[in-house]
């Protein structure tokens, strides 16, 4: 199986620390703004080399200008000294380079293998020889240790299979330097550390990596080499032995990273919110939601932990009116919910914040102020009209609680920040009047100054007797926010902590049973 | 039609009997087909003749017209796009093909007619066709035009060109002159090959031919990424351009193709030929269970469409329904059709929800 593996015909065991790849004194403006500000990087054969820095500070743009997507104003890139002219993403995969992006990019109406294979296809007389792509296909989810079907629509894929196919679909490329945009942002633990194998593997063939990502302990845990950006320059570059979690902060924000993870006691009051019996059937068989029955109080922020296709996700789809097919009671301040609209469910007071924000929770195409009000526009209107004046009011006043960075709330949603574009799809759901917030995932690739401002809001919502549900696969994030932790596993629930009692070590148990033989196994220990 | 959920139907229907929920699935997947069927069913109870071969024979000449139309458009659709001009090239075509056939290519300066060969008139006609579709793919990828603006805009130039060609005559009798060796472009509308009519043979042709690129080449697979989501497909290194670009000639193709031969069936080229040709070419493809959005879809479901549309056309006329009523029933089928394609989505739910309970 391995001698197939088109990565591994690249290399020679690795020699002398040489410079594969030089980004030359690169300058990038956009309209507005200089996104890359004379930058230089160097990518070492069979290193990885890691960038990093808040969002906006060019890590991407680089990586963009690497890949071929974006041309720089000015500056060069040079590949093994000699200076090559990358006009499309075509020219850098002829070249070996290639690129994992941030933002999945996949054709979800075609198969696994098509995606592997897009561009690529293998090809007889001009016929695609579907027999080896696919064979292929299976050596590379092999190699990442997953089961995916290469025949299944990647649309019918979960994010995490998702990614995993978009990092096959790098891998299955005769790649000598892979760019790796956030590759872990929608992996679990276990998938990242299979991830972090096959990296391992790449460098030991003479792959030059470089990765970037917003996880800290995992960056200084793959990479050998890390580069700061902060505003489009480059501040720091220093071999990852003599680099440290709070050197990387205080280089990244300039800010006093103790401020960071947090947790202000608030009071817990009654119960909220009861759910019991909520079980949503699986296309194909099993259940995405396996009779969950538990409860949530005013004031409380419920963790939800698990792997990728546990079910977190769906359970608050389900709650939002997303999803049809479910079954199971809910009751909201003991009055039962029974309508199954999104609509219907906003004005009983359930809001969602979605976790894909870019696909689910905004509106590209919309300004700050009118993504903010598409939950509520009701409230804003006499007769038939929009109450310009009353729309104003209630975003300036999101903006300055929430303190959303936005020069005016008339500017495009697509020139903020992701962690401020995250603040208004925060500040959308609160203007609906909510009484329950289900935050998915709500901290998905943003830096860290982003990442604490929002734990500072959920903290602030708690204390306003808000009930959170808060969805993450970030182990730290749950176990610092959380008032009480449910752990579910093959979408049912296997665990419940409360925050003293919880620790990793009994959320990745809870969150591994059920990945065998699965049992159906439905302990709910809600305390009611 | 034939990706991705196919395997689960089958793997369900080795492992039990075949339950109630299997049926509705395999109902909701054939509706094109049984669709077809209905209608066949429903006009032969009426009048007997209705599927006699030679019936059968003139039904598929007429429904060859719109499939081969179709299948170009099916492309285009599959790609996120539209093509509005096929119905004024199919027009200007035959113009063209005419006008060489009566008129040759006349040199004033020089003082001399040049009558190409019938071969030569067909080779001119397609390509110009053709250069039409490359024309608007064109306009569309360069200056990022809306493909529904840019081929409108074709739908009217082509249009009038093919009136300005003869003033908005016809031309008559399009057999050509032995002394000028340029005879025989009639056979193309008449001529038949096994008592098949060729125009049945060239929708065959074009069928296989266009089944093989969408599910076996790399350009259709092309096409279906940019179509499911162009920035995924250009960043996977598809060139974008290039791809849409031959996609529109495809379409221009197949209506320089049809018009070539309505003009030799006709043995005439009217500057009007093909109006409207354009609207039961996408009813086809979108009966046929594409989505207008693009990237899904198949060549075997236009088929399908072009025979329902074909089929309920003819027999319509047969019964003596007045044109008004058919319009309304047309129309009716076409919305009906993919109303049945949303509700099979959210049926897959319910049909998932009723196994699980057949399980327990």
């Amino acid at each position: 199986m391995l001698e197939k593996d088109p990565v591994l015909d690249v290399g020679s065991p690795v020699e002398a620390d040489t410079i594969v790849l030089t980004a030359h004194n690169i300058t990038k403006i956009f309209p507005g703004t200089v996104a890359l500000d004379d930058v230089s990087f160097n990518v070492h054969k069979g290193k990885v080399s890691v960038l990093i820095g808040e969002n906006g500070a060019g890590k991407s743009t680089l990586m963009k200008i690497l890949a071929g997507v974006e041309q720089p104003t000015s500056g060069k890139v040079l590949l093994d000294g000699k200076e090559i002219n990358l006009k499309s993403p075509l020219d850098a995969s002829r070249l070996g380079i290639g690129i994992i992006y941030q933002e999945l990019n996949l054709c979800l109406n075609l198969s696994v293998v098509d995606n592997i294979f897009l561009a690529r296809e293998i090809c007889q007389n001009g016929i695609i020889d579907k027999k080896i792509e696919k064979q292929k296909a299976i050596d590379l989810i092999h190699r990442l240790e997953q089961s995916i079907n290469p025949n299944e629509l990647v649309g019918e894929l979960r994010i995490g299979q998702q990614q995993i196919v978009e990092i096959a679909k790098a891998l299955a490329q005769d790649v000598r330097v892979l760019i790796m945009d956030e590759p872990t942002s929608a992996l679990s633990a276990s998938e990242v550390e299979i991830l972090f194998r096959v990296i391992r593997d790449l460098k030991a063939h003479g792959v030059s990596i470089i990765y970037i990502s917003h996880k800290l302990e995992e960056l200084l845990q793959i990479g050998d080499f890390i580069t700061v950006f902060r505003d489009g320059k480059k501040v720091a570059d220093e071999e990852a032995s003599n680099v440290t979690v709070p050197w990387l902060i205080e280089k990244m924000v300039g800010r006093n990273p103790a401020a960071l993870f947090t947790r202000r006691e608030h009071e817990i009051g009654e119960v909220l919110l009861k759910v019991e019996d909520l079980t949503l059937p699986r296309i194909g068989g099993g259940y995405l939601l396996d009779h969950l029955s538990f409860d949530l109080r005013e004031g409380e922020i419920l963790g939800f932990y698990g792997l990728m296709g546990a079910g977190r996700s769906d359970l608050v789809d389900c709650l939002a009116g997303a999803k049809l097919q479910t079954k199971g009671k809910i009751w909201l301040n003991g009055n039962p919910i029974t309508s199954k609209s999104v609509t219907d469910r906003i004005k009983a007071g359930f809001v969602l914040v979605p976790e894909d924000r870019q696909r689910f929770g905004l509106v590209q195409t919309l300004s700050v102020k009118d993504n903010m009000l598409l939950a509520s526009l009701k409230n804003y209107m006499r007769k038939i009209f929009l109450l310009n004046k009353k729309e104003k009011i209630a975003t300036d006043q999101q903006v300055k609680e929430l303190s959303i960075r936005v020069a005016s709330t008339q500017q495009p949603i697509t020139s903020l920040s992701g962690g401020n574009q995250q603040k208004v799809v925060v500040a959308k759901g609160l203007l609906t009047k909510p009484k329950v917030l289900l935050l998915d995932e709500p901290t998905r690739g943003i830096d860290v100054g982003a990442k604490s401002e929002i734990f500072e809001i959920m903290n602030r919502l708690a204390l306003q007797k808000y009930g959170v549900i808060f969805v993450s696969s970030e182990l730290k994030e749950v176990l610092a926010l959380s008032d009480r932790i449910i752990v579910m596993s093959k979408g049912a629930i296997t665990g419940e902590f409360t925050h003293d009692e919880a620790t990793e070590e009994k959320l990745v148990l809870a969150s591994a049973i059920g990945h065998g033989p699965s049992n159906g196994g439905n302990n709910n220990g809600s305390g009611n | 039609m034939d990706q991705g959920t196919n395997p689960k139907l089958q793997e369900s229907k080795n492992k039990r009997r075949i339950t109630k929920t299997d049926v509705q699935q395999f109902l909701l997947k054939g509706r094109a087909f049984i669709a077809l069927i209905l209608v066949l069913v429903v006009f032969t109870s009426l009048s007997p003749q209705f599927v006699s071969p030679d019936n059968i024979v003139i039904i598929t000449k007429h429904v060859a017209i719109n499939a081969i139309l179709a299948i170009g458009m099916t492309f285009v659709i599959l790609s996120g796009g539209i093509d509005l001009s096929v119905g004024s090239i199919v027009g200007l075509t035959a113009m063209i093909a005419g006008g060489l056939i009566n008129e040759g290519i006349q040199l004033p300066q020089l003082g001399i007619i040049i009558y190409p060969h019938t071969w030569m008139i067909v080779v001119i006609s397609l390509a110009i066709g053709t250069l039409m579709g490359t024309i608007s793919g064109f306009i569309i990828t360069r200056f990022n035009v809306a493909p529904f603006i840019a081929t409108m805009g074709m739908l009217y130039v082509a249009r009038g060109l093919a009136g300005l060609r003869n003033n908005g005559y016809t031309f008559p009798n399009i057999v050509g002159r032995p002394e000028y060796g340029n005879t025989g472009f009639q056979i193309l509308g008449a001529g038949d090959f096994l008592g098949v009519n060729y125009s049945i043979w060239i929708m065959v042709a074009f069928s296989i031919i266009a089944y093989i690129v969408t599910t076996r080449m790399a350009f259709g697979r092309h096409v279906y990424a940019i179509g499911g989501n162009e920035r995924a497909a250009e960043l996977s290194g598809v060139r974008i351009n290039k791809t849409k670009i031959i996609v529109y000639s495809i379409s221009g193709f197949c209506s320089a193709t049809v018009g070539l031969i309505i003009a030799s069936q006709l043995v005439a080229a009217h500057p009007l030929t093909g109006d409207t040709f354009e609207l039961t070419a996408i009813a086809a493809v979108v009966l046929g269970g594409t989505s207008l959005a693009g990237g899904r879809g198949s060549i075997g479901g236009t088929l399908i469409g072009a025979f329902v549309i074909g089929v309920l056309g003819d027999g319509l006329i047969m019964m003596g329904v007045s044109s008004f009523w058919q319009k309304v029933i047309k129309g009716a089928v076409i919305v009906l059709a993919v109303i049945i394609d949303q509700v099979q989505a959210r049926m897959q739910d319910r049909i998932a929800l009723q196994k699980q309970q057949e399980i327990k």
